[in-house]
């Protein structure tokens, strides 16, 4: 019967579709958006445990620590090696005259740790020359919006020379600021003179040990705040979620997609069933019982539902195909757990209206099809 | 005016398709109570083509509604082929009805989104049977009533008289015991009609199976084998014609 009406199986299509696109493509957003806050963790993948001021929330809320932490870090047992790490940010003059605020990222002189695992342009050996700095890739489009080729440029950082000599291929922070690396040493230079300006220690762990027991023990012995690699992930995320109206906003976008499609998946069934209750009134005539009616129109609108819960989410992986040249959507991916979502959902929008419009049905006498 | 009504037979010689005795229905309006059947005693007859007629409202919509099981009397007692279906449980009247009673509604009611073969298929899917074997049967039925080459089309691709087949193929594609026609010829011409009902008496019509058909159409009174009236809830005339004064 519902799929035999074009108008009407096209309209649950859309109505499904649409509301499983808003719900799958806008949760998408959203988690990659909140997993931004946790960028700076996965781009130093080397760094199981990271150590900071106890007052430090993030790795991008921290408070400098005196140098003399790292020699306590490293003092530790279980610690395999400790690295410094500084994370601030500056004010950069362009060789063109802009002025742009950009992250310093300092990693370690020696091992070059901190750094993310590849980059685009450029090799390691550029940081043996000097005033090296390298930019992450998501970076060149806000610094070099007209296409000028990075590499070579030179850059007046807080009145110290800069010259980009490589590209990182570097998940993009939650703002997507432009991002600066360059060796602790040379950092040092870049950021305004402060006593303390060490952020983290980054440090490995030994074999046989783990990440939480080393934290733990590090705690323990130094008195500062040490935490893992997913700890420190999760915390960035919790950051955003608290800081900012955005699981709001998202979250008002997803309900409103539900509601959409409680009020088209609604509306097009009601007039699906208005339109066919004489025939369901001959089905019951006959003699079909209520629980066939219920089975022949819940199998049906499986069906619908199935097809619309495809679009929406093959639309979602088209919208993101579409944009993957957007800086804005690098390394953007739908978690297996949103497709889950939408279908709980479009299960629960295709329930509660279907349930709505059989009530009729099954109100329906027999002896009305006679009327 | 003639009243006739048949006198309930002590011993039938052989089994009444549809005894009904007493059949009382009430409808509520607003706080008033309408009485639309006032008692109805009635026996039909298998092997004959019973009509029952009258004018609008007399009652006789809701006269065969309770006859066929699909609308509660107010009081009496209905008995199909010795079954009393209103002492049936829900479940089983619809099961009674989807083995024992064939339907041919006067808007048809096919369903629009499948084929007539699986239309005139529904009861035997209903009771079980799958669609394969449901619709071999169902186009044989239909080649029946010479319409087999229209098998595959859906209904909005059939004239009136072409759906009206189905829906007769519909009613009798089980083998009931009892076939039930509202105005089978109401939105139909007059040629249409009478071929239909010509069709009808043909296949509709056995010794072991009852048909009973509603109609004002007078174009076809007179292939009905009994006659009941009713007006205002009572049967005026039961008899083999329509009495003059119609």
């Amino acid at each position: 019967m519902l799929t035999g009406d074009a108008q009407k199986f096209y309209g649950l299509l859309f109505g499904i579709g649409f509301s499983t696109l808003l719900i799958t493509q806008q949760l998408t957003i959203f988690v990659n958006l909140i997993e931004r806050g946790a960028s700076g963790v996965y781009n130093v993948p080397t760094a199981k445990v990271w150590v900071m001021d106890p007052v430090s929330r993030t790795t991008d809320v921290n408070y400098a620590m005196p140098s003399t932490a790292l020699d306590q870090v490293r003092s530790v047992p279980g610690v395999e090696w400790a690295v410094p790490h500084l994370r601030a940010t500056a004010a950069v003059r362009t060789g063109t005259g802009d002025l742009e605020g950009v992250s310093i990222i300092g990693v370690d002189d020696a091992t070059l740790i901190g750094l993310p695992k590849n980059l685009v342009e450029g090799s390691l050996d550029v940081f043996a020359q000097p005033d090296t700095v390298v930019i992450d890739d998501v970076g060149i489009n806000n610094m070099f919006e007209d296409g000028t080729d990075p590499i070579g440029q030179r850059l007046e950082l807080n009145d110290q020379r800069a010259v980009i000599r490589g590209v990182a291929d570097a998940i993009p922070s939650f703002t997507s600021q432009v991002t600066l690396y360059t060796k602790y040493s040379q950092a040092l230079n870049y950021v305004p003179g402060t006593r303390n300006r060490m952020s983290f220690v980054l440090a490995g762990i030994s074999d046989g040990e783990t990440a939480e027991g080393v934290a733990d023990r590090i705690e323990e012995q130094t008195g500062l705040k040490a935490e893992t690699r997913d700890e420190l992930a999760q915390a960035g995320v919790d950051f955003i979620i608290q800081n900012t109206g955005i699981p709001t906003n998202f979250g008002i976008t997803v309900l409103l997609g539900f509601i959409v499609g409680v009020a088209i998946v609604g509306l097009t069934f009601s007039l699906f069933i208005r339109d066919n209750i004489k025939q369901f009134g001959a089905l019951k005539a006959i003699g079909v019982t209520n629980a066939k009616i219920i089975r022949m129109v819940a199998v049906q609108a499986g069906l619908v539902g199935f097809i619309g819960y495809a679009i929406g989410v093959l639309g979602t992986v088209g919208f993101l195909a579409a944009f993957s040249g957007n800086p804005f959507f690098k390394g953007f991916y739908i978690p297996w757990q949103i497709p889950l979502i939408s279908l709980g959902s479009v299960i629960v929008i295709l329930a509660i209206t279907g349930f709505i419009a059989i009530r009729s049905v099954l109100r329906t006498e027999p002896a009305a099809v006679f009327r | 005016m003639t009243q006739t009504q048949s006198a309930p037979s002590e011993a039938p010689e052989r089994e009444v398709a549809i005894c009904a005795r007493g059949i009382v229905r009430d409808f509520e309006a607003g706080q008033s109570t309408i009485r639309v059947l006032h008692g109805i005693d009635t026996d039909i007859q298998p092997g004959e083509m019973t009509y029952v007629v009258g004018e609008s409202g007399s009652g006789k919509t809701t006269l065969i509604s309770i006859m066929c099981g699909i609308l509660w009397p107010t009081e009496g007692e209905v008995r199909v082929f010795g079954t009393d279906i209103y002492n049936l449980s829900d479940t089983e009247l619809v099961n009674f009805r989807l083995e024992n009673i064939g339907f041919i509604f006067q808007q048809y009611n096919l369903i629009p989104s499948i084929d007539a073969a699986a239309n005139a298929a529904v009861p035997l899917i209903a009771q079980g049977m799958a669609l394969e074997p449901a619709r071999r049967k169902a186009i044989e039925l239909l080649d029946a009533l010479n319409i087999g080459d229209q098998a595959n089309k859906l209904p909005k691709q059939l004239s009136g008289g072409q759906q009206q087949r189905v829906a007769i193929a519909r009613a009798l594609v089980h083998e009931p015991r009892l076939v039930v026609c509202d105005e089978p010829t109401a939105a139909l011409d007059a040629k249409s009609g009478r071929r239909v009902m010509d069709l009808l008496r043909e296949v509709a019509v056995a010794e072991d199976r009852a048909c009973i058909i509603v109609t004002h159409d007078n174009r076809i009174f007179d292939l009905a084998d009994r006659i009941l009236v009713l007006e205002d809830g009572r049967v005026t005339h039961d008899g083999t014609e329509m009495p003059d004064d119609h």
